[in-house]
């Protein structure tokens, strides 16, 4: 047990501790506190990872700026009525099978993910025995290189079939080694190139993605209408 | 004695300093004693200027009102007043109000406290003298700057009283306004260094006065709006309308006493540090002493003693300059009158974030405009790039020591970041 598992574990409990009491607690501005244990901890386990830029993020956007928000909207509209929830027990049995519903996917989801190709270097690392994943294979620089392919799929990219980036040869078919912009020189054989036949802008998220933020900008309009001044008619 | 100073962190040193007494330990034994040497270094460095300056602040505030100030502890000019007030503070009452929420109440100000200890965590006292060498220094610095607020709202909040929610609820207005200015002027000398991590910050503007940030045409506004926000962003005067004695009793500290009251007062002088000593690595060239002195006698001793040396007076420089800038938040204080809320609000979003956006646009702007009006980047000084890549060029400005070393170091993570 290196000081980095501890520490590791010991944010994790506080994070699912801080999760767990936003759910019990009825105060809703202790449940806003309790929502900074949890992003605060998730901050921290992003910096134990050596995430640095994603942990600061983390703190900067959503303890800093939308938690503050977040309480100080609280603090306004927690009179009388609001400022203690309590559930009826057949709300705490919806949400408790909601809960074991989501805690299904995501586990079936994480086991079901080869992380390392079967090398078994997560678990290694996992145990705290990294010089052994690190013969076993594992390669902590070129780690983390989801990011790229996720970029480009929000641009409507897919990095596996447009661009056939991050396949093996056999499954990426045909590459095409002509210059994309016309002048460009040609790409030598071997780097990933736009492919031939494959229809381009078709097989990313950008249309989700758009639809989410059209969701948002709906909401934000909403907002914006009911915290609008009323004014009587006659004035 | 060499493989000591040769260390490139605490945990080497030890290492190194037990191996030489007789006491070799492993890497993880010396990682540890570093870490706890660490954090007792920043712990030890909240409380003290904590303490020298509010006796600066007694003094100055009672010169400018035109009385004598604290005479009486310590002798003629009363320095030990800060320990009296401590003792007189831990001797009172913790009191928690009958209508609070008390587990919050308790919380809030160690939530303050901690913020803005952590906060020191990234800045650099002197070359590589940090508690977290991070590349995102900057970054990680401001987001834990922006947790102090959560302390302050959860204290206005669970007092129970009406003059803290005030106090509380202009303080998160106030925060989050100012916040953004900020950030945007803390971006203008990032920009012009190209790097997040303020070690090479301040390095990049060693050698001279001329390659500090502040010389820079938009840096040098960007200074002034950063040195505004962060006075606002420390709640001081004139924008302490959180705890406004003349309206609001005492905003969010009405119902705090003794100790807990006393941690409130410790982090408010905490963090006006920690925003002046971003402003030095920032705009005032760190621990470099303007004449280039300091970087040619560490490009003559790049290692050992004299290394150190040199590191060590670079940081007595740092300390100064920091201190003035919080003897100048001092004097703000108790020169001018308090804004009214809107006022606070109105100087910010219609002034100082349209006039940082400004700054911004022309930071970024301007190397592009000179370059290709007179081929450099720069009027004043030596172009960043210069510094970087033709040290030898410019030994005649005796920079090249430090900047052979800065740009060895960034030539280095710009290799790693490459190789991902």
């Amino acid at each position: 047990m290196t000081a980095q598992i501890i520490l590791f574990w010991l944010f994790a409990f506080l994070t699912c501790a801080g999760a767990i009491l936003v759910a019990v607690s009825q105060n809703v501005v202790r449940m806003a506190f309790s929502l900074v244990l949890t992003l605060g901890s998730t901050a921290v386990l992003f910096l134990l990872l050596g995430a640095d830029f994603v942990g600061a993020t983390q703190l900067l956007v959503y303890v800093g700026g939308t938690l503050v928000l977040l309480v100080f909207g609280v603090m306004l509209t927690a009179t009388g009525p609001f400022t203690r929830i309590k559930s009826s027990p057949a709300d705490a049995i919806l949400s408790g099978l909601i809960g074991v519903v989501f805690l299904f996917i995501v586990a079936s989801t994480v086991t079901a993910v080869d992380w390392d190709g079967g090398n078994g270097v997560a678990q290694k690392i996992a145990m705290g025995t990294h010089a052994k994943a690190v013969e076993g294979g594992f390669n902590p620089t070129q780690q983390g290189n989801t990011t790229r392919p996720l970029g480009l799929s929000f641009l409507s990219l897919r990095a596996d079939r447009d661009l056939k980036l991050g396949l093996p040869k056999e499954l990426s078919g045909e590459i095409n080694t002509a210059p994309v912009v016309p002048g460009m020189a040609a790409a030598t054989p071997g780097t990933t190139l736009l492919p031939k036949t494959s229809a381009l802008l078709s097989t990313g998220y950008l249309l989700p993605f758009e639809i989410v933020s059209v969701h948002l900008l709906v909401v934000l309009v909403g907002a914006a209408y009911l915290a609008r001044t009323k004014r009587r008619a006659t004035t | 004695m060499d493989t000591l100073f040769a260390a490139n962190s605490l945990a080497e040193f030890f290492q190194a300093l037990l191996a030489l007494v007789g006491v070799p330990v492993s890497a993880s034994t010396a990682y540890v004693i570093a870490v706890v040497t660490h954090v007792a270094l920043v712990v030890g460095w909240f409380g003290l200027p904590a303490g020298l300056f509010i006796w600066a602040e007694r003094k100055i505030s009672a010169r400018i009102q035109d009385r004598l100030g604290p005479t009486r502890v310590g002798g003629k000019f009363g320095w030990l007043q800060s320990l009296a007030d401590g003792a007189k503070l831990i001797q009172k009452e913790d009191l928690v109000p009958k209508d609070a929420d008390g587990l919050m109440f308790r919380m809030a100000p160690y939530i303050v406290v901690v913020a803005s200890l952590a906060a020191y965590l990234a800045l650099p006292f002197s070359d590589g003298w940090t508690a977290v060498a991070l590349d995102t220094g900057v970054f990680l610095t401001l987001a834990v700057l922006s947790l102090e607020v959560l302390g302050v709202i959860l204290a206005g909040y669970s007092s129970g009283s009406k003059w803290a929610l005030f106090g509380a609820i202009r303080e998160s207005a106030q925060m989050v306004s100012y916040e953004i200015p900020m950030a945007l002027c803390a971006l203008c000398p990032i920009v012009t260094a190209g790097t997040l991590n303020l070690n090479e910050v301040a390095l990049l503007q060693s050698g001279g006065v001329w390659n500090w940030n502040i010389l820079h045409p938009f840096n040098f506004f960007a200074f002034f709006v950063y040195f505004t926000c962060a006075t606002a962003s420390c709640k001081r005067a004139p924008f302490d309308l959180a705890e406004a004695e003349s309206e609001l009793v005492a905003g969010f500290l009405t119902e705090y006493s003794g100790f807990r009251w006393s941690l409130f007062f410790l982090a408010e002088y905490a963090s006006m540090f920690l925003v002046s000593g971003l402003a030095t690595v920032l705009f005032l060239g760190g621990w470099d002493d303007g004449l280039g002195i300091l970087a040619g006698f560490k490009a003559a001793a790049p290692s050992g003693v004299g290394s150190f040396l040199a590191n060590a007076i670079g940081m007595l420089f740092f300390l100064v300059k920091a201190s003035v800038l919080v003897c100048v938040q001092i004097w703000v204080r108790w020169t001018l009158p308090r804004l009214r809320i809107d006022q606070v609000m109105t100087t910010c979003l219609k002034y100082l974030i349209p006039i940082s956006c400004f700054l911004f646009a022309g930071t970024v702007a301007y190397p592009l405009v000179l370059v290709t009006m007179s081929g450099k980047t720069s009027i004043i000084g030596q172009p960043a790039g210069e510094r970087l890549v033709q040290p030898k060029k410019a030994a005649g400005v005796s920079s090249a020591g430090a900047t052979t070393e800065s740009h060895l170091r960034i030539t280095a993570s710009g290799t790693e970041g490459g190789g991902r």
